[in-house]
């Protein structure tokens, strides 16, 4: 009656060499099929380089070699992420930590944030003498206050915007031309950048009021380049490709940071450095971009940020509960685009000299990448996001032409690896007792 | 009117070298509903697939133009949609079922490694090539001297178009993958139950968008003359502009507002000025979606609560 099942553990053996020399068979299989590919892909474009030659007449010539070792890297390359897929396994990370350690990490999560503000107090300090830091520190902090003001439309609103640098450029140009025509100073002209960057969003936010997803992200790109384009063509104002140069540099209260005897070093009595100059930009753009956190936390929990996000999450339902999606959505637009402003005035102050070839889509695409790696809403996540994009750029500085391809490369392999950004999850707007974090998958990305 | 004329074709033509990269735009957004942002750089790279075959086959010493076109075209078709098929594997199939804004940056991302990888790979300088299809008819001599030319590479690619978008509205409406496609954009769940090898008919997708956008990278290395790394980028927004102008999802809304882009930045180069010829094009973008959100051919969205 009772059917005995057959004894496995004899089979084992020999089933898990099978196993083996299956998977090898398998991982060997594709392998080949992924250097096969390579090899027709690369077969044109690397194995052959052109070039125009003195005659003007184009010219050709093989290099097989790099060919055959890109085919060989692509090969191995692809037997060690099969090799390491299967290692790792479909395994959920979670688990994989005990949960003590898994609530020291969450302590250690709360940490970060106030340490981090603290480190960054303090770089000027421990890094005095190292103004390459420095700058990079200035670079990494103009991308965290970028990213923070592309959140409000982005992250909060849930209105995508492939457009973002138009307004860094609107800030940039305002203040450019404001300074080296009427002789103003970076505080008169910066609330005046924000100001007339605000009024671009608004001025982009009207017409796409009625849009929604895709067609949204296009026409906000579409203006992006129409900015530039008349940038680039109108050269009785800004002076068309060649830029704009000799931009005054912000001044402390009207005491200018420079060796004169009026110079704030003559004032204290100390002697003068170079460096006075980059330590104090250092702190105007960490106080901008303090100020533009401090306002978006501010923000969400009034009226206004809650419509915004109730706007991402539903907009039918936001409308039928009487919330006013126009000016919702064109707040939203206006809130961004002046932090994108006043991003781009301090832009020009530090750099001194701007021109159209700073205000590319690829600065719009490198913003947005930020945002969205840094979990689209959360602040620290962006803040993360901003110094691992510049800092991995800054590491190829020596590589100028890779530097691109390995950006892109990193944006690719960063969304298939956490499509939801490093820090997945949020505080909660609203809570009841007592607030929880929410995973982003709970989170809409919203219909604009 | 001769002038009128005159850029009428020129318009005509650029219309269809943007038309068939829409074609690509739209049918991916149709299926998958993402911008595939790597598309113009598709087309790019099947320009200078085109260019460098073509130069390899004529150091070979062949002599006949019309077989080494069709060889080049051939060749630059079957790698370009290799070229697709990997980007699709690559960078879209692991988050088909992510969030909207996930596949949107891997598709820029994309975009950035085609048009980098191929300044990298063939330096970053314009690739000019001496004209390969020469001659024309003169239509019509006005008597202030003015000529209106329809040049013999003009013919060409409208021709090429207009057969190509024959084979593909035949390949679309008539075979077992058209169907298949057709079938996935509508339901992916209902067309994966009733048989249709889902990930199998997007990866097609691609591979035909490519294979289209190649022919018109080759049509722009024949009828400019010269290709270079970042032309991918510009012709990609206004192949966009143009899916979007026509209805996205619309196949013959794409090639209409392909054409309707061609002509809009024709004639305003040639009536207005040159240097603000993308702005215009952008421009009717914004109009035309303010009051047809949906585009000249496309479905109104329907909202659900």
């Amino acid at each position: 009656m009772s059917v005995t099942a057959p004894e496995p553990k004899v089979a084992t053996s020999s089933a898990t060499s099978a196993a083996m020399s299956a998977s090898i068979a398998f991982i060997l299989k594709k392998a080949l099929i992924s250097a096969a590919v390579a090899l027709v892909l690369f077969s044109l474009m690397i194995g052959i380089r052109t070039e125009a030659g003195p005659t003007g007449q184009l010219i050709y010539w093989t290099r097989f070699g790099e060919l055959a070792a890109l085919v060989g890297a692509v090969f191995g390359g692809s037997i060690v992420i099969e090799l390491l897929r299967q290692w790792l396994g479909p395994a959920d990370t979670r688990q994989l930590i005990p949960p003590v350690v898994q609530s020291g990490l969450d302590i250690a999560g709360r940490l970060v944030g106030p340490v981090l503000l603290v480190f960054t107090l303090l770089v000027p300090v421990i890094f005095y003498d190292q103004t390459y830091i420095l700058d990079l520190g200035i670079l990494v902090l103009t991308y965290v206050m970028l990213g923070w003001g592309l959140n409000i439309v982005v992250g909060l609103a849930g209105l995508l915007d492939l457009g973002y640098v138009a307004f860094y450029a609107v800030g940039a140009y305002s203040y450019a031309l404001f300074a080296t025509t009427f002789g103003l100073s970076f505080w008169v002209c910066l609330p005046i950048a924000g100001f007339l960057a605000s009024l671009w969003g608004v001025m982009l936010g009207f017409p796409v009021l009625r849009l929604r997803g895709d067609y949204l992200a296009i026409v906000t790109l579409a203006f992006g380049e129409i900015i530039r384009l008349v940038i680039i063509n109108w050269q009785s104002l800004t002076n068309g490709p060649n830029g704009i140069s000799g931009i005054p540099r912000p001044t402390l209260f009207g005491i200018p940071l420079t060796a004169d005897d009026n110079g704030l070093a003559a004032r204290l009595g100390i002697e003068y450095s170079p460096t006075h100059r980059i330590v104090f930009l250092f702190y105007v753009i960490l106080a901008m971009a303090l100020l533009t956190n401090w306002v978006t936390i501010r923000l969400r929990r009034l009226p206004i940020g809650r419509a915004w996000e109730a706007l991402r999450e539903d907009e039918v339902a936001c409308r039928a509960l009487g919330i006013n999606t126009t000016t919702t959505k064109l707040t939203a637009f206006a809130t961004g685009a002046m932090f994108g402003g006043f991003a781009g005035a301090f832009f020009a102050t530090r750099q001194g000299f701007i021109s159209p070839e700073s205000f590319t889509f690829q600065e719009s695409a490198l913003v947005l990448a930020i945002v969205v790696l840094g979990g689209m809403g959360s602040q620290l996540g962006v803040a993360l996001a901003a110094l691992t994009m510049i800092g991995g750029f800054e590491l190829f500085r020596g590589l100028e032409q890779f530097r691109m391809l390995v950006f892109g490369l990193a944006m690719v392999l960063l969304m298939i690896w956490r499509p939801r950004g490093l820090i997945g999850h949020r505080a909660p707007t609203v809570f009841l007792k007592q607030a929880q974090a929410i995973s982003s998958d709970l989170v809409k990305e919203g219909h604009g | 009117m001769d002038y009128f004329a005159q850029q009428l074709i020129n318009g005509l033509v650029l219309g269809s070298i943007y038309g068939l990269i829409a074609i690509g735009y739209t049918m991916v957004y149709g299926i998958v509903g993402m911008i595939n942002f790597a598309h113009g750089d598709i087309f790019m790279i099947g320009g200078f697939i085109a260019l460098i075959s073509f130069l390899v086959l004529v150091s070979f010493g062949m002599t006949a133009i019309p077989v080494i076109l069709l060889i080049v075209l051939l060749v630059s078709m079957a790698i370009t949609a290799l070229y697709g098929w990997t980007v699709e594997r690559i960078a879209y199939r692991p988050l088909r079922r992510s969030f909207r804004l996930a596949p949107m940056l891997s598709a820029i991302g994309m975009s950035f490694v085609l048009s980098n990888f191929s300044q990298v790979a063939q330096g970053a300088r314009v690739k000019p090539v001496a004209p390969i299809i020469t001659g024309g008819y003169t239509l019509h001599e006005s008597a202030d001297g003015f000529v209106v030319r329809l040049s013999n590479i003009q013919i060409v690619v409208v021709l090429t178009t207009v057969a190509l978008l024959l084979v593909f509205t035949w390949f679309v409406a008539r075979t077992r993958i058209g169907r298949d496609m057709r079938a996935c954009e509508q339901d992916q769940t209902m067309a994966a139950l009733l048989g249709v090898d889902v990930d199998r008919t997007i990866s097609m997708t691609f591979v035909i968008g490519a294979a289209l956008a190649a022919v018109a990278g080759m049509m722009y290395l024949l009828y400019y003359g010269l290709v270079d790394f970042f032309m991918g980028f510009v012709a990609g927004i206004k192949a966009f502009t143009a899916a979007v102008l026509g209805g996205i999802g619309s196949l013959p809304g794409a090639m209409l507002g392909g054409l309707a882009i061609g002509l809009i930045e024709t004639f305003w180069s040639a009536y207005f000025s040159v240097e603000y010829k993308d702005v215009a094009a952008f421009s009717v973008l914004i109009v035309v979606l303010i009051f047809l959100p949906t585009g000249l051919l496309g479905r109104p969205e329907v909202e659900k609560v």
